[in-house]
């Protein structure tokens, strides 16, 4: 697998074929896909309900950074997009 | 162990995250692998669309956001984009799970309007011949026209082929034809013996031999450099030591809604003698989920026999499939006879001993021979009149 980076100017979107929402039920943001769900962590469903293919990873961190009155989520935000990225939760649009 | 059931049996169960819809059991396709009941021909009349529109806003009010639409075949419903576009507006994932047959251009292109997310498509095996004898039509160029519309439709392209004796030594071509076709997905499903499929175990379970040489081709497969296709391969369980953890427990997630209306904790669970399941035409969703004995009944462990009821392994597995014990053993709250601690797990491994002398039997012989071996004892394929010919003479599976 190649390796995957992740730069402050990248613009991170929902992979094709999976839908984020919010599900009262579950008090939760939902990852939905074929056949499929995974239940979000808050923090994991404020970063990405925030990647909407136009928000750079600057502008999500800093709009996070802002919602929770803290700094520092630079490396929190890369890490997770890394992450959502091998699993195929999110693409990188250029 | 006691007090652990009692907690477990009163808790208010989550919500039916899972619902599949069977539209209908009407089917173009006679697949001798069906696990649609046998007696099917005698269910009455199919829901109408009101009702599936209640269904669907019932249970999506209490949670249920995967919506699986499924039949027989539910593209002989013509009220199946009215169905999406509703479940589409409600916040259901909606996944259509299909032969392909009556899937043109113009039903997809109202689909794909409605919402729809995606389609799983169904192959019976990897050539026209095959494919054609195993469900008993003519359907697979066809299939192969609609593989390319959904690729068109920009969906992603996911197959599922269910896997038996007398396929399953054909998984690199099977492999080969979905590279082909464009397939993003593969699921090799294994039959589970139910329904139409338990009806002809004897003659569409391969043997040991058989799922380990499946296996091997597939990692191999998947190692090749390349195009990217993701490979599912769906355990057959009656090769393994312990059970499936079935629907994740009876009343767990999962809810399915048969044609006629009748509320089930899992698509095969109408066998299950000791229980009267409800119908959506005179129970609300929130009712038949929280309320209905028949899906309290398996929740929880009270109900549970040993070995299971002491073992350690229960909160894993839920003591395995229900129908599976039930058809096995006649008992539902039996252990499921594929866990080796079952006291009736040689059920298991004496039928897998007649799939392995079926197949040292047919040694030897060419692959037309072998085949021609395997079908003298003829499939029952599934059908009206066959559904009717079962069960004028004989009631139950």
């Amino acid at each position: 697998m190649s390796q995957i980076s992740v730069e402050a100017g990248s613009r991170p979107a929902v992979e094709r074929g999976f839908r984020l929402q919010w599900e009262a039920a579950q008090n939760a943001y939902v990852l939905l896909y074929p056949e499929g769900m995974i239940k979000l962590n808050a923090s994991a469903g404020e970063i990405l309900k925030r990647c909407d293919g136009t928000a750079t990873i600057a502008d999500i961190t800093a709009d996070l950074e802002r919602a929770f009155a803290t700094s520092g989520l630079s490396a929190d935000v890369i890490h997770f997009v890394t992450m959502a990225l091998e699993k195929k939760w999110l693409q990188i649009l250029t | 162990m006691a007090a652990d059931s009692h907690v477990n049996a009163s808790a208010r169960p989550g919500p039916p995250l899972w619902l599949l819809l069977e539209l209908t059991y009407r089917c173009p396709l006679h697949c001798a692998f069906c696990y649609n009941p046998t007696d099917f021909a005698s269910t009455t009349a199919e829901l109408g669309t009101d009702d599936w529109l209640r269904v669907l806003r019932e249970a999506r009010a209490l949670g249920a956001v995967q919506l699986g639409l499924s039949g027989g075949e539910p593209l002989t419903r013509d009220d199946l984009e009215v169905i999406v576009q509703e479940a589409h507006g409600l916040g259901f994932y909606t996944n259509l799970i299909t032969s392909g047959v009556g899937l043109t251009e113009a039903r997809l292109r109202a689909l794909k309007k409605a919402g729809l997310d995606h389609i799983q498509l169904s192959f019976q095996d990897s050539t026209r011949q095959m494919n054609d004898f195993l469900s008993s039509t003519r359907t697979f160029e066809l299939k192969s026209a609609v593989a390319a519309l959904i690729k068109q439709y920009d969906y992603p392209m996911v197959l599922n082929v269910v896997l038996h004796r007398l396929n399953i030594d054909h998984v690199e071509e099977i492999l080969e034809m979905a590279l082909r076709l464009g397939a993003d997905y593969v699921e090799l499903a294994n039959t589970q013996y139910y329904g139409w499929a338990w009806h002809n175990r004897e003659q569409l379970l391969p043997s040991r031999a058989q799922v380990e040489k499946a296996e091997q081709t597939m990692r191999r497969f998947r190692e090749r450099p390349g195009r990217q296709m993701q490979i599912y391969f769906v355990v057959p369980d009656y090769f393994e030591r312990r059970p499936k953890p079935c629907m994740n427990g009876l009343g767990s997630i999962f809810l399915t809604i048969t044609p006629d209306g009748t509320a089930l904790p899992c698509h095969a669970a109408r066998m299950l003698p000791v229980l009267e399941f409800p119908n959506v035409r005179n129970a609300s969703i929130e009712q038949v989920w929280y309320e209905a004995e028949s899906f309290n009944h398996f929740r929880g462990d009270a109900w549970m026999k040993e070995p299971c009821r002491s073992c350690p392994e229960k909160a894993r597995d839920f003591g395995g499939c229900r129908c599976q014990a039930f058809l096995l053993t006649g008992d539902a709250s039996n252990a499921d006879p594929v866990c080796d601690l079952s006291p009736h797990h040689h059920l298991v491994t004496e039928a897998v001993a007649r799939a392995d002398h079926a197949a040292a039997g047919a040694d030897g012989a060419s692959g037309g021979a072998r085949r021609e071996a395997a079908v003298e004892k003829p499939l029952v394929f599934r059908s009206p009149q066959n559904s009717s010919r079962l069960h004028s003479r004989r009631d139950g599976n």
